[in-house]
């Protein structure tokens, strides 16, 4: 790059006078003008594991964040917070969702399923665990509960996935480990399919 | 690049009509940002590099959503997410073209939240811009990508003007081959744009990757009957299979005639700001069969008139072969 910016004052310029935001016709922050009623509601009640949770929820918030930080379900990780490695799956409806590119508000009305919510209340963990716990599929155990996750919704919809069906629905979780085949042995296994 | 935990403070609209929608678009205009499954808008937002006062989530507007059959083709709802759109009947048996392209967009949790809509509407993936720098695209005067020392591996080979930066939309390649139609709504009314028109240049507006206004809504797609059930060819090219845009894409969607091409279209993606046509190709194989040898003459006509830049070159040579393997056909 030919042109050297010292990266937090850009930022800070960007911030203040808004050039290079936006320009693509979507306003921008600076300009001003005051807000129009009917904006959504701050206080929400939402379906986490079964439960109902009221919280109070800013209308940008992401689902990742109002887990972790609101709720104490850390269980939810954030690797990179946008979008490219699936530490924070969640399932939406039984969907698996990134829960760190999801607002909270769009969780309304919907059932939030987190890695918290799997194991039964006397502490029997739920047969996708226990698989990955049998095929000792962790390695450092970071991507585990979005892998777990994505899982879990594949098993709901294709109960016997053969290996690259789940090899493709896991291709949204990364692992830094690399314990892909590990993880995959653990599909198999959670699924009636041991190797 | 400096990545934050939260957005910064903005109101949020959740519209449960088309015109509630527009309304808002209308009231709001310019200082609102349309949201559909929001996997294009959180990275701008997080990383303060384009920013809103408001957002219009247009996720729980049924009537935007899904597909249906009309009079002369299939429709599909702006809100669908790309998930639909790999599974249904409709799209699998009649433009299958469009599922295969649908199936490679980054990996399966975006297509479950990503929609159709947000897919063709997103903004382009070059760094420099997305980073936040004020380049042309940005309102700024400088193309950092098109300079001795920018890194534009990524970028265009056609179409540049100032502006270097390609069209990342896989669905859009594979529309524009299959003729598609946008239906666009606001409070003043709805148009329908071709899709040749939709997605626009540099040349044309440098700041907008489409022909939308400040207070327009895409709210769906028609896809023609005249290409039902085509024979189709789609391959994307990226450095992984998950996540990453296409480095060069093809979607090929040809008539046949008693074993000969009756009418094509060829488009390829990533390699100019839009959806970029080969006409020559599509010229050259009228008439003849779905072959080796004529796709051994069509390649060479298909990267003519490319003004690769410092380190994009290869794409060329990539558009010539994947314009061969769409016409070897099926091995
Ligand atoms: C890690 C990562 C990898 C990706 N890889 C790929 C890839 O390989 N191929 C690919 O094609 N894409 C890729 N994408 C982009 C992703 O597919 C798109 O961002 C997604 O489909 C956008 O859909 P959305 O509904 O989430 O859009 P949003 O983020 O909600 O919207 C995107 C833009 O479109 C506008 N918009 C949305 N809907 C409408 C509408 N109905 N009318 C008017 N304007 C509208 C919004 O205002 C916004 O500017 C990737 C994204 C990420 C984060
Ligand atoms: S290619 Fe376009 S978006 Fe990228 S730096 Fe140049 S002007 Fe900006
Ligand atoms: S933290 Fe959500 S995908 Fe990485
Ligand atoms: S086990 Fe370490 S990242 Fe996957």
């Amino acid at each position: 790059m030919n042109v050297k910016l010292n990266r937090r004052r850009f930022i800070k310029g960007v911030i203040a006078s808004g050039i290079a935001a936006g320009t693509i016709g979507h306003g921008n922050a600076a300009a001003g003008g005051a807000r129009p009623a009917e904006a959504v509601d701050r206080l929400l009640s939402l379906n986490i594991n079964g439960r109902t949770r009221r919280v109070d929820v800013l209308p940008q918030e992401t689902l990742a964040h109002t887990l972790r930080y609101k709720l104490g379900l850390t269980g939810t990780k954030l690797g990179c917070n946008r979008g490219e490695c699936g530490a924070c799956t969640v399932l939406i409806d039984d969907v698996p969702h990134y829960a760190c590119s999801m607002l909270t508000h769009n969780a309304r009305g919907k059932t939030v399923l987190t890695v918290e919510g799997l194991q039964q209340a006397d502490g029997t963990l739920h047969p996708v665990q226990q698989a990955f716990v049998d095929e000792l599929a962790p390695q450092c155990g970071f991507c585990t509960p979005g892998q777990i996750m994505a899982t879990v919704g594949l098993l709901r919809v294709n109960p016997k996935p053969t290996r690259e069906q789940a090899r493709h629905s896991l291709s949204g979780n990364l692992c830094r480990c690399g314990a892909y085949d590990h993880y995959l042995n653990a599909v198999m296994r959670a699924s009636g399919q041991a190797t | 690049m400096s990545a934050y935990d939260v957005m910064p403070d903005i109101e949020l609209y959740q519209p449960a009509t088309v015109e509630d929608a527009t309304e808002l678009a209308a009231r709001l205009k310019g200082k609102a940002w349309l949201l559909a499954g929001g996997q294009d808008t959180y990275g701008w937002l997080k990383d303060r590099a384009k920013t809103t006062e408001a957002m219009i989530d247009l996720k729980g507007i049924d009537a935007l959503k899904g597909i249906r059959e009309i009079p002369g083709g299939v429709e599909i709802g702006a809100l669908t997410t790309l998930t639909e759109i790999t599974r249904h009947p409709l799209i699998g048996e009649r433009y299958s073209l469009l599922r295969e392209a649908a199936a490679v967009v980054a990996s399966p949790q975006i297509r479950n939240m990503g929609t159709l809509g947000g897919n063709l509407c997103q903004d382009t993936r070059c760094w420099y811009y997305r980073r936040g720098l004020s380049c042309y695209r940005a309102g700024g005067n400088i193309c950092y990508a098109d300079s001795p020392a920018g890194m534009n591996r990524e970028h265009a080979l056609f179409g540049a003007s100032r502006c270097v930066a390609v069209s990342p939309s896989d669905t859009a390649t594979a529309l524009s081959a299959l003729e598609a139609t946008m239906i666009v709504t606001s409070r003043r009314g709805s148009r329908e744009v071709p899709v040749d028109d939709f997605f626009v240049g540099p040349d044309v507006d440098i700041v907008n990757m489409t022909a939308l206004a400040d207070d327009e809504v895409l709210a769906s797609v028609r896809l023609p009957d005249h290409w039902a059930n085509a024979d189709f060819h789609f391959e994307k090219v990226a450095d992984r299979n998950v996540w990453d845009f296409a480095l060069v894409s093809i979607a090929a969607a040809l008539r046949m005639r008693d074993g000969r091409i009756e009418s094509a279209r060829f488009v390829c993606g990533g390699v100019a700001c839009v959806p970029y046509r080969l006409p020559a190709v599509e010229q050259a194989v009228v008439g003849k069969p779905r072959s080796e040898s004529t796709g051994e003459q069509a390649a060479r006509l298909a990267s003519r008139g490319a003004e690769p830049l410092n380190h994009n070159q290869f794409k060329a040579p990539l558009m010539e072969n994947l314009v061969r393997r769409a016409l070897r056909g099926k091995a």
